[in-house]
């Protein structure tokens, strides 16, 4: 005889209800505000669209994973993966299908495939036709090295204040991979901070390119640069895969995959491939990756001082690569006797093509009939590259 | 070497470590880039002269024929001239021209467009 009363029984003892309720104070409150955290960032990521294609996936997993029971992602088999106790193997085995999806998060898989995704939607031609936007790449990294050092300043450890730092560099893929490596239980709040600044970029930028600048400065219209040749762009992925690797091994996941997705692109030959890598590659990665890192900000371990902590030094990252675009842009423009527009600078910090409008757009506020797009997409792609050596050399210090 | 990566990484720094650290990363970044830069302008100037030389030697090799002068053109009432197209098509070009008109705020034949050329 089937007892009706014990399976209902059962089904509201294994229900998530009853987990909440009977461990609210142990935990069960965490994932409620953790739901209600993924809710708001389900909100800014439909409603308000920052960044929609990565928030909408980080919200939803974040979502999953607190759900009491759901069992789709267990931080305790990574903690033990972290200690060498388990394997991959383990993993595979006793895990969800969220633990499954952030192997190719720890195994450094998506970001490197969401780069070679970058590479082959970016266009290197602005930074060869002005190859000195390359120094304003490197300027806008100034945010890397600061934050960086608050975050030593606020106790954190060497490997994680490396892993806060790089959130200036602008570039998601690249804080996921080297938060991965050095830092993981800190990578939901750092994922969550890099992207959030990237889509507020548009406000945060701004005030600070006015402060900074004149309005002669920003008034400043850059010449046409030369044209590139067809062959240049083909050579470009190669020699800067060579040479950069050569000089930071480390970068070689990173650069790798960038320069193959641009080579990809540029060759011609290769059609088909780069329309996968742009289009259906870059969508379903995008979707593990978003959904993977969601699931990482587990209640117990997010909802802590430290992502209060990382949050603030996220934004003052930001703030400090602009500024340090910029002032590298008002170098330029001494050095070139006014024929650089200072507010290109910003552009350097990565976040493509977004930091680039930002630029064009001020430059158009102060003479409408300003056109600085080109002229800043040299600097923004050379931030990629620049956050991507910062990163390698951060990995090189701390990772070992 | 291993070793002191793991040390730093997983301990605290004092100030002057991590400082000392943060102006040797933000100077690795601006070496590896000017460097790249280097090499990015040699292969830019390698490009420009095998081009300029393509170009004498096309030069030399053409007729030395007296081009014949077209007539010119009549344009259209009201307009500023011929615009001149170099591997754009012509709709694209009245695109573009549209967008810069409602960029600067101005009507369409208030401006002078001379030439519109595709940046490869």
């Amino acid at each position: 005889m089937i007892n009706v009363g014990d399976i209902l029984l059962k089904l509201w003892n294994e229900s998530g209800f009853s987990a909440v309720s009977s461990g609210f104070l142990n935990g069960g409150w965490q994932n409620l505000v953790m739901i209600a955290v993924a809710c708001v960032l389900l909100y800014l990521g439909i409603v308000k669209k920052f960044e929609p294609l990565l928030l909408v996936g980080i919200a939803f997993g974040c979502l999953l994973t607190n759900l009491p029971n759901g069992n789709l992602y267990h931080s305790e088999l990574w903690t033990a993966f972290m200690n060498g106790e388990i394997g991959y193997g383990t993993i595979l085995h006793d895990g969800g299908l969220l633990d499954i999806f952030y192997i190719g998060v720890k195994a450094g898989i998506y970001p490197c495939l969401i780069f070679m995704g970058v590479g082959a939607m970016t266009d290197f031609g602005p930074l060869l036709s002005n190859p000195k936007s390359l120094l304003l790449g490197a300027a806008a990294q100034l945010g890397v090295f600061a934050a960086f050092f608050g975050a030593t300043l606020l106790g954190f450890t060497g490997a994680e204040s490396a892993s806060i730092g790089i959130i200036g560099g602008a570039d998601g893929p690249t804080a996921i991979l080297l938060t991965t490596k050095l830092a993981p239980r800190l990578l939901g709040a750092i994922a969550i901070a890099a992207y959030s600044y990237m889509a507020l970029i548009p406000m945060i930028q701004p005030p600070f390119m006015r402060m900074l600048t004149t309005p002669k400065e920003r008034q400043i219209k850059m010449v046409q640069s030369r044209t590139v040749s067809k062959s240049e762009k083909i050579i470009f992925p190669i020699v800067v895969t060579i040479f950069v690797i050569m000089l930071l091994p480390d970068t070689a996941p990173l650069i790798g995959c960038l320069m193959l997705g641009n080579l990809l692109k540029e060759c011609a030959v290769t059609d088909r491939l780069s329309d996968t890598v742009q289009n259906a590659m870059m969508n379903i990665v995008t979707i593990l990756l978003s959904t993977a890192v969601g699931a990482t900000m587990v209640g117990s371990s997010f909802l802590t001082v430290e992502t209060l902590s990382i949050v603030v030094l996220g934004v003052c990252a930001f703030i400090l690569s602009t500024v340090g675009g910029l002032l590298g842009g008002k170098v330029m423009c001494i050095l070139t006797r006014g024929k650089v527009n200072p507010l290109i600078g910003s552009a350097g910090v990565s976040a493509v093509p977004m930091a680039a409008r930002v630029s064009n757009l001020e430059g158009q506020k102060a003479n409408p009939s300003n056109f600085l797009l080109m002229h800043a997409m040299g600097p923004n792609v050379a931030g990629v590259i620049g956050s991507a050596i910062a990163a390698g050399f951060l990995l090189k210090v701390f990772g070992g | 070497m291993l070793m002191l990566a793991n040390a730093l990484g997983e301990s605290q720094l004092d100030i002057g470590t991590a400082g000392i650290l943060a102006l040797l990363g933000y100077a690795v970044v601006f070496f590896g880039l000017i460097l790249l830069m280097i090499v990015v302008m040699i292969v830019g100037k390698i490009f420009a002269s095998k081009a300029k030389k393509t170009a004498e030697t096309a030069a030399a090799a053409a007729p030395a024929a007296v081009p014949v002068a077209e007539a010119p053109k009549p344009v259209a009432p009201g307009s500023a001239g011929e615009l001149k197209l170099h591997d754009v098509e012509p709709k694209t070009a009245a695109m573009l021209m549209a967008i810069v008109a409602e960029k600067l705020g101005k009507p369409l034949n208030e401006l002078r467009f001379i030439s519109i050329k595709e940046v490869k």
